[in-house]
């Protein structure tokens, strides 16, 4: 298991370095850079770009600027972002903490409500609500996210003006109640793409077992019809949505970007689109070793996790 | 001009009709007559903007909405009002050749500052802020924006805590407009520091402006709050709020439903105009801009090495239809790289107009000749380029495929090649890259008409010069016309030489000027105190005074 874990970790190590310098490679050899947004500022003249461009380090060979980031980086230093001037760690984190507020409430919606959907729909087949949230479903994938977002924002905000227009919080005020209403129609509106999937997946996970021996058998036993369902059917078809879940997991880096930008919402795919608009080298480089990691050490523990709990996987 | 309720410009005119603008104190440019600030600040004002303000020293490279926070966070020695007039603002008075301030050759500045300037931190502003400052400027160490005029400074010489002077090492008129640009640091807390470049101060900057530093939601807001020791007039609301909102829809959509107050840079986009005239508790206006849009020609091409081809390229652009099809009418045709309301505007230009016939007729005189597939050429070369601008921006975008068709009638050929703005910026734009681009620019510095590091011959980037001058334009009229303007501090003579150089520019065709922009800016009605400032970059330049009249 030790040798299993090492070897693991070493080939880890040297996909990070891979990545990290292809990365940095491809990110720098884009023409343009981060002192170009003042090429037009009036009175801006190429000597002093030139002048900043090298007390920033920036006119060094690629490699000796790769291998001054690297160690840096080495040293828990992942550098000051050009765009915002503060440590790229404390940028992620605060941008972090917007994604995660609106995709946890998105996917507790998505998931409490594609989930009563699919076992509806699986126990009620063909009847009028599963048709409904059929189509309903297709609706919901096939038309974009920012054409439910201002849709939403039109008809709340403009014309009931029951919810906000966007943002996370009102400026000054930020209690928890604030946040929640502002939480509303941005992740109803995320949810609702992830409810139409969930739902069809949790339909055809219901159907599966619903016909499976030990349902008829607990019937033949006479169990209720409601017992049947909560204790048999929906634990079972639960567990391959948790792999679904699961997935989800990579989509708190991204963020959900067109959600973000027409709600306003400070969250990671804004910050990934400004950076790279911005050519914000440190924090660009930060988010890509930081989704380079979670990939890396999620992979590793399901690994670790499918070793545990199957000994068919052979490790050695 | 309205008598019962003079604005604040009316005044100002008013006391320069007086003859008395010199004179007067800063703070009577505020009537007080105007309407009733509050006695003691109250209230906030969100303030909505696209791009996000990051640069809190002023001292370094910034862009526009940075510019808006600047201005309420510090103060120069002088301030520009609307009329282009400086206005003392920490000097007690505009140094002058008159008041002496000036000497007579240029050479050598005096300022009187005020002696009742605060810091934030209750510190005395003196002149040995002004001194370290200027000094900061031109340290080869500290990555500061602009060092142009500031390089020229000798023997600066700290007379009393309220007199500073210095000494410059060849008259440079267009010094004063830096200095309106020039935002004084303080020098008890970057003074001690090694390295100013990363200093705590350039994210919680102190100043001596309206508005303190509050705090930062970086990616979504910046908050100020007011400065109650503030030595001019106001400020009159207690917290100023940038929200940052990136996407110009919902910037206008968050405008209409009131989640901000008022929308900024880069306000309500054209298409919006009418719809936004119409909003019940909103004003709206049309404020012109001192950007200028035009295409750029690369000088050093080929193709545009005749003047008959530019000006030929230029009669077969259908100016006023752009206006009027896709920028909605808004902004007014331009002759000039000046701005209509700039004191220097020469208004006798040449007019263009959209002629196919004798854009025709002047390639056909000047030897270009159709070949097979409909481009003309001559020795060799054929009438056929490129055309950049950013991409994603569809009003430029939609103007290209415009000229595009319009040219192809004279027999040129333009080809579409847009990048993203960080890659359309870098290089290909600093060094000359590209055929023509299509670019709004700025070309004055506050409200000077030099234009030095835009069009003198040793100002090309891409032929090792130090300015910004990527047309590669070379006149040497020109050259020898700027240098004289910028060494002459008699006003109405700088304004004949701005005039000849305008002239000649024009006749050169180096950039075809397309247009002034106008900006379509709005803000919730019981909102005081809004007044646009073309001599300056940002509408927020004057939030000290905004106030809520309920």
């Amino acid at each position: 298991m030790a040798g299993f874990l090492l070897r693991r970790l070493g080939q880890s190590i040297a996909l990070l370095i891979i990545v990290s310098m292809i990365g940095f490679g491809i990110l720098h050899l884009t023409p343009g850079g981060p002192l170009s947004q003042y090429a037009l500022t009036p009175g801006m003249t190429q000597e002093t770009m030139d002048r900043i461009a090298e007390q920033m380090g920036l006119n060094r060979p690629l490699p000796i600027q790769y291998l001054d980031w690297a160690w840096r980086l080495l040293q828990g230093d992942w550098g000051v972002s050009y765009r915002d001037q503060q440590p790229v760690l404390s940028v992620i984190g605060r941008h972090m903490f917007a994604t995660f507020l609106l995709m946890a409430s998105s996917t507790v919606i998505a998931i409490a409500v594609g989930t009563w959907i699919g076992i509806k729909g699986a126990t009620h087949r063909y009847s009028l609500f599963d048709y409904t949230a059929t189509v309903g479903a297709m609706v919901a994938l096939s038309i974009p996210t920012f054409w439910f977002g201002l849709v939403g924002i039109y008809i709340f905000s403009l014309e009931l003006g029951w919810l906000p227009a966007g943002n996370m919080y009102t400026i000054g005020d930020g209690s928890v109640l604030d946040y929640l209403h502002h939480l509303i129609l941005p992740s109803l509106v995320l949810a609702l793409v992830n409810i139409a999937i969930w739902s069809r997946y949790m339909r055809t996970a219901t159907l599966d077992v619903i016909n499976q021996d030990f349902v008829k058998t607990a019937r033949a036993k006479g169990v209720s019809e409601r017992r049947i369902l909560m204790k048999h059917v929906v634990g079972n078809a639960l567990l391959p949505m948790i792999t679904l879940a699961g997935m989800q997991l990579p989509n708190l880096l991204s963020g959900a970007l067109i959600t973000e930008t027409v709600f306003t919402w400070p969250g990671m795919g804004r910050l990934f689109l400004d950076s790279l608009g911005y050519n914000d080298y440190p924090v660009v480089m930060g988010l890509l070793m930081f989704s380079a990691i979670l990939v890396l050490l999620g992979n590793l523990i399901a690994d670790l996790v499918a070793a545990a709990i199957d000994p068919r996987i052979r490790l050695a | 001009m309205n008598f019962t309720k003079p604005s604040r410009r009316d005044t100002l005119r008013m006391m320069g009709l007086a003859g008395a603008a010199g004179v007067l104190a800063p703070n009577l440019l505020v009537s007080p007559a105007l309407a009733n600030p509050p006695s003691t600040p109250t209230g906030q004002i969100v303030v909505g903007v696209s791009q996000e303000p990051t640069v809190f020293n002023p001292l370094m490279p910034r862009i526009e909405v940075d510019d808006g926070v600047q201005l309420s966070l510090f103060d120069a020695l002088v301030r520009i009002s609307p009329d282009g007039e400086f206005v003392p603002a920490l000097a007690s008075e505009v140094p002058t050749i008159d008041n002496g301030g000036l000497s007579e050759d240029g050479l050598t500045w005096t300022f009187k500052l005020r002696d009742d300037v605060k810091w934030h931190d209750g510190e005395p502003f003196t002149a040995e802020d002004v001194k370290f400052t200027l000094e900061l400027i031109v340290d080869p160490n500290f990555q500061s924006w602009r060092t142009t005029g500031h390089s020229l400074i000798r023997d600066i010489e700290v007379v009393s805590p309220t007199e500073i002077k210095w000494r410059m090492e060849e008259p440079f008129a267009p010094y004063m407009s830096i200095l309106v640009e020039t935002m004084m640091v303080p020098k008890h807390i970057l003074g001690p520091l090694e390295d100013r470049n990363t200093a705590p101060f350039n994210q919680a900057p102190v100043g001596t402006g309206a508005f303190k530093w509050g705090s930062r939601k970086a990616g979504d807001n910046l908050e100020l709050v007011a400065n109650e020791e503030y030595f001019g007039e106001g400020p009159y609301i207690e917290r100023l709020i940038y929200k940052y909102i990136p996407d110009l829809t919902v910037l206008y959509t968050q405008f209409k439903s009131g989640d901000i107050d008022i929308i900024s840079n880069q306000y309500i986009s054209p298409d919006n105009y009418a719809e936004a005239k119409a909003l019940t508790g909103k004003v709206v206006e049309v404020v012109p801009s001192s950007t200028v849009e035009s295409v750029f020609l690369n000088m050093e091409k080929p193709q545009f090495q005749d003047p008959a081809v530019r000006e030929a390229i230029y009669s077969a652009i259908d100016k006023q239809t752009i206006i009027d099809a896709l920028y909605y009418g808004l902004p007014t045709p331009a002759e000039s790289y000046l701005p209509q309301q700039s004191f220097y505007y020469n208004p006798d230009l040449p007019k263009h107009a959209f002629d196919i016939e004798k854009a025709n007729t002047l390639l056909d005189d000047a030897g270009w000749v159709p070949g097979d597939d409909g481009v003309r050429a001559k020795d060799g070369v054929r009438l056929s380029f490129s055309n950049s601008t950013t991409s994603g921006n569809h009003l430029r975008e939609q103007t290209q495929q415009f000229m595009q068709q319009t040219l192809g009638q004279i027999g040129i050929e333009m080809t579409i090649e847009n990048l993203p703005p960080a890659v359309m910026w870098g290089e290909y734009w600093s060094m000359s890259k590209f055929d023509s681009v299509i670019v709004g620019i700025v070309f004055t510095t506050g409200a000077d008409a030099d234009v030095t590091v835009r069009f003198s011959s040793d100002a090309i980037p891409a032929q090792g010069g130090r300015g910004s001058n990527t047309g590669q334009y070379k006149n040497t009229q020109v050259d020898k016309l700027l240098q004289e303007a910028g060494q002459i501090f008699d006003q109405q003579k700088r304004k004949d030489i701005y005039r000849e150089v305008q002239e000649i520019v024009r006749g050169d065709l180096p950039l075809l000027p397309l247009f002034q922009y106008a900006t379509v800016r709005g803000h919730k009605e019981g909102i005081k105190g809004i007044e646009p400032n073309i001599n300056t970059r940002i509408d927020t330049w004057n939030a000290s005074q905004y106030y809520w009249d309920k």
